[in-house]
């Protein structure tokens, strides 16, 4: 059996079990050249994402061993075990039961465990066993060069030069080695025996921002779900304030009795982490809720969350909020991005000049102190062909089934294309009129020179 | 053309906690000149509730001369019901003076009512965008607005109050004054046939 992951437009092997291995398959290999090998082997698509989600349970799990644990490279974690040993009954007994508790669990573990990260790390992968204080350079000596961690082009390199082994390279003059590989297969030779440091950088994952309330007795009342929501949000809301976080969308977890849930997101158009004003955005869809036969878990979790600085309370912020409440509110129903406002680009066409985008992505943005423009439409609307000839405006025309007389006419104001953009009337050249007609409406035509033909886009104040 | 006369006060601006609702060609336009009054007065944003699939929108430029098109708000909807549920949420929190709606279709007695109510509580002031011959009978006032043509003012249009709940009925001619970024209304008295300054 084996893992296939496609990478450049080539499948190849990722991961392998024992039988696999016996084979003579290797990760990295194509696909072809290992059914070439095994005709029947079974093959699955590798998933980063979860391999990745159990490298952060298993670093969770380690720090039962030591505090002090960080990740190394996408397949590895790296243990400072310094102190923590003699708690486990030495290093070899913890290895031990680090074997025998992942063995448990269906995981088989290399294990290597050295003075210094680059020692444990080669012979984790190389030859797995522990490396009595000070003797690392002795077990290093008979591992290969890959072992220091190396680029592979380098690697090849030194064996090239005959240098296959880490006890080779230790005795080798660095002089001419440095001249030739540069700082980096000393450097990484230097942090294996110790010379250099090597740092554990041992982040603590982030606590997930959530709290549960688990309940003695189902409950099934609006009321009751609303009041088991307002012990949550307020220990929510206290740990988004000691981080200076606000919540920008929350998921509401219900667990029923039979075992079936639901989970109820709320979107907020701004961030937000006052227990006060939480509360009632959720009555809306807490009420579309089917109990069954009562609800016994709550869980609120703050899965988007944005920088919130303490602010001050004042009259102005307050009626801010009132209206991020409103918009979180309509966005409940309609959708936050469905709620929009004008925001200008960097075009000469009128269509592409300005884009709606979601009011709550972004703060207000400042006044346009553009100047008010008379030649300018109130209302567009894509451009709506009208049958005319000839380069001024039509005497008289239909428009949108009305017989219309040009009284006045004012332009043309020639807008060109943006030739580095797509064309979306495919039309070229626009030469803009102000039409205003005996009737009444007042119009905003083009011409189009390039393309014979007249459109109105819009309609004037 | 002097300004002589203006649009009575108990009309215009249009009377706040009530749902308005304005009809005809230059309606947007009308719509539009009520937020730049509002604007002035709350310097808040304004919300304007319309049908996604409407491609025929306020264009920035032109809107300028009426509000910051920053300060307003646009919320698309899906169906008539959620344009509805929007604006009455809207109407009601009282956190923005003005929310327009552009509706669809004509609107029965209890939708029209439950919008009046709405505004009711919020103290706001609601315009509906409709359809010709397309009102609800709630409406507080209803108007009717068109271009009209004039020989020197590209800006003249006729409001014509259809519908007053409290109040007689009435016509008006107006411009927009750019100079002044204000309305003026066209003395009726200038507009009379045989008058110095007919329009058209």
């Amino acid at each position: 059996m084996a893992l296939i992951l496609r990478q450049n437009n080539a499948q190849r092997l990722y991961g392998l079990n024992a039988e696999a291995e016996t084979l003579g398959l290797r990760p990295g290999m194509t696909l072809p050249e290992a059914r070439a090998y095994c005709p029947d082997l079974i093959l699955r698509d590798a998933d980063l994402a979860a391999d990745r989600r159990l490298l952060v349970a298993l670093q969770r799990w380690s720090m039962r061993y030591c505090p002090w644990v960080g990740f190394d490279g996408d397949d590895g974690l790296v243990l400072d075990i310094t102190g923590s040993a003699g708690l486990a009954g030495g290093e070899a007994a913890m290895l031990a039961d680090m074997q025998a508790r992942a063995a448990q669990a269906g995981l088989s573990l290399r294990t290597g465990l050295a003075d210094t990260r680059g020692a444990a790390w080669a012979l984790a992968r190389f030859a797995p066993g522990i490396a009595a204080p000070g003797q690392g350079a002795q077990a290093l000596a008979p591992l290969p060069v890959a072992a220091l961690r190396l680029p592979s082009d380098q690697v090849t390199g030194l064996q090239r030069l005959g240098l296959r082994r880490i006890g080779d390279l230790a005795v080798t003059p660095r002089g001419p080695l440095a001249r030739r590989f540069g700082r980096g297969v000393l450097d990484q030779l230097d942090r294996a025996l110790g010379h250099l440091p090597d740092p554990v950088s041992g982040q603590a994952p982030p606590a997930p921002l959530a709290v549960r309330l688990t309940l003695p007795e189902p409950i099934g009342l609006v009321s009751d779900v609303m009041a088991g929501l307002e012990r949550l949000r307020e220990r929510l809301c206290a740990l988004l304030r000691a981080r200076d976080l606000g919540a920008r969308a929350l998921v509401l977890g219900l667990r029923r009795v039979d075992g079936a849930g639901c989970e109820l997101p709320l979107h907020l158009a701004a961030p937000m982490r006052d227990p006060a004003r939480i509360l009632p955005l959720f009555a809306r869809t807490v009420e579309g809720v089917d109990a069954g036969f009562g609800i016994d878990q709550m869980r609120l979790e703050a899965v988007r969350v944005e920088p919130l600085a303490p602010l001050q309370i004042g009259s102005s912020a307050a009626g801010a909020d009132r209206l991020d409440a409103l918009l979180t509110r309509i966005g409940s129903r309609i959708g936050l991005d469905n709620i929009r406002r004008f925001r200008p680009l960097d075009s000469h066409i009128p269509e592409k000049s300005f884009a709606l985008v979601p009011a709550a992505s972004g703060p207000a943005p400042a006044p346009d102190p553009a100047p008010i423009r008379p030649d300018r439409p109130l209302t567009l609307f894509p451009p709506e062909p009208v049958v005319a000839r000839g380069s001024t405006p039509p005497l008289r025309f239909r428009w949108r089934g009305m017989a219309l007389t040009t009284a006045r006419a004012s332009g043309p104001e020639r807008i060109a294309p943006e030739w580095w953009a797509e064309d979306d009337l495919g039309r070229g050249l626009r030469d803009y009129w102000k039409v205003e007609t005996r009737q009444g409406r007042r119009l905003w035509m083009f011409h189009t020179p390039q393309r014979p033909g007249w459109f109105v886009q819009g309609e004037f104040l | 053309m002097t300004p002589t006369t203006s649009l009575p006060a108990d009309l215009f601006p249009l009377r706040a906690g009530r749902v308005h609702e304005v009809t005809g060609p230059a309606a947007a336009a009308f719509a539009l000149i009520q937020c730049h009054r509002g604007a002035r007065v709350e310097g808040a944003a304004m919300l304007w509730v319309r049908p996604s699939w409407n491609a025929a929108i306020a264009f920035p430029q032109g809107l300028a001369a009426l509000i910051a098109p920053e300060r307003l708000l646009i919320a698309e909807t899906a169906q008539e019901t959620d344009t509805l549920a929007v604006a009455e949420e809207a109407l009601k929190d009282g956190s923005l003076p003005f929310v327009l709606i552009q509706t669809t279709r004509p609107l029965n007695l209890r939708e029209g009512r439950r919008l009046q109510l709405a505004a009711q509580a919020g103290g706001t002031t609601g315009l509906c965008l409709t359809p010709q011959d397309m009102g609800s009978n709630a409406a507080q006032t209803r108007w009717h607005c068109a271009p009209v043509f004039s020989a020197e003012d590209s800006t003249l249009m006729l409001w014509e109050l259809k519908k007053n709940k409290s109040g007689t009925s009435g016509a008006w001619h107006v411009r927009w004054n750019w100079q002044a970024h204000r309305l003026d209304v066209v003395s009726p008295a200038s507009l009379r046939p045989g008058g110095p300054d007919l329009p058209g």
